[in-house]
């Protein structure tokens, strides 16, 4: 038990300390788990965060729950996620009352329009950093044009083109197998 | 009965958002489309809290989106939601780990996935930018905001090209944004 809540208490001091993407969380892991708790290994951590890049869902979480299962099994995989996840829910929470009963001032809309333009360049660069790692030959380019022409110009669930992608990777792979 | 809608949907998102936090934008606006629960500006607007607070991006956009939708109750349901899928997934897969990141297909499948989810990010940020750049969302010469194209321009050079100031982080371009916005009247 006392394992656990120290477990939960740490993964929470690890949510708080990240910001933005679960990139930032890596430095912030190893000081914690590996070097604070040594709940896990430099190599593993690397390997459960690779792994976590891969899986379904936010980084940070499925990190999280690989330490927790490997620690504790499942019931530590799930206290190590709700600790991750805690001060997000809180924080959020919070914050998203207080800007409702703001967001009627005009300045304060002006604001947001101005933090709106810094988004858009956010997400570009995002998009840049998810390029270097995904398109890397002109297979690679034709699904990502393929996707970006389907998602703006017809109106399906992204789970149609997550589906595409999986089944098209795994035909062209297969194919140039057979072609070796 | 919008909890269960709330759960079922960001449990779909966290199932199949591959690749990180940004990875379910497309979903959420998917989800603004059809639902009506918040707008594509909202979600803008809701992107630059997520990112300049403590916590994933992803998780804190999920209680974000839950919370719009659904009170106090719905920002607890989504981002349970958008964590069982991956709970799940992480456990089964934990169990062959080795196995997993050695399979042929599941490489052959994220090989796939990978320029897939960089589109959908893409196309989710060419909807931000179509509400952020353009009056209303309409795209022509009458209906651009000047101001918001020339901050855009500026922070693109200042976060991409300019050394001293592109490893700062994203909070402070985001609070300058704000600023720059409220004084310019954007």
């Amino acid at each position: 038990m006392k394992e656990l809540l120290s477990m939960f208490l740490t993964f929470a001091k690890v949510g708080v300390m990240t910001f933005g993407g679960g990139y930032a969380m890596l430095p912030i892991l190893q000081r914690e788990v590996v070097e604070n708790k040594g709940w896990a290994t430099d190599e593993e951590l690397t390997d459960y965060f690779a792994i976590g890049q891969c899986t379904p869902g936010v980084i940070a979480v499925n990190t999280a729950t690989f330490i927790g299962q490997k620690k504790r099994g499942v019931i530590g995989g799930i206290v190590a996620t709700l600790g991750v996840v805690f001060p997000s829910v809180m924080i959020i929470t919070l914050l998203a009352g207080v800007i409702d009963a703001f967001s009627h001032l005009v300045w304060v809309q002006h604001a947001f329009a101005g933090v709106r333009v810094c988004v858009c360049v956010l997400i570009f660069n995002a998009v840049v950093k998810l390029w270097k790692s995904a398109v890397k030959d002109v297979w690679a380019l034709g699904i990502f044009l393929v996707v970006l022409a389907g998602a703006v110009l017809l109106d399906l669930s992204p789970v149609v083109f997550v589906l595409f992608a999986a089944v098209a990777g795994i035909v062209i792979k297969t194919l140039e197998v057979k072609k070796a | 009965m919008i909890y269960l809608q709330l759960f079922l949907e960001f449990f779909k998102t966290g199932l199949f958002a591959v690749g990180g936090g940004m990875a379910t934008l497309p979903f959420l606006y998917d989800m603004a489309e059809r639902t009506g629960w918040f707008t594509a500006a909202q979600l803008a607007d809701m992107i630059a809290v997520s990112e300049s607070t403590p916590g994933p991006i992803g998780v804190n956009m999920a209680t974000y989106v839950g919370y719009v939708s659904g009170g106090v109750g719905g920002a607890l349901i989504a981002t349970l939601g958008l964590i069982t899928p991956s709970v799940i997934v992480v456990l089964i897969i934990a169990a062959f780990l080795k196995a997993f990141r050695d399979n042929r297909f599941v490489n052959a499948a994220f090989y796939g996935l990978r320029p897939a989810s960089t589109a959908m990010v893409a196309s989710a940020g060419l909807t931000v930018l179509g509400v952020t750049l353009f009056q209303d969302g309409v795209v022509s010469l009458e209906t651009v905001h000047w101001k918001a194209v020339v901050l855009a321009a500026v922070l693109l050079v200042l976060t991409r090209w300019v050394k001293p100031t592109k490893k700062l982080h994203p909070i402070i371009f985001i609070l300058a944004s704000g600023v720059i916005g409220a004084l310019l009247k954007f």
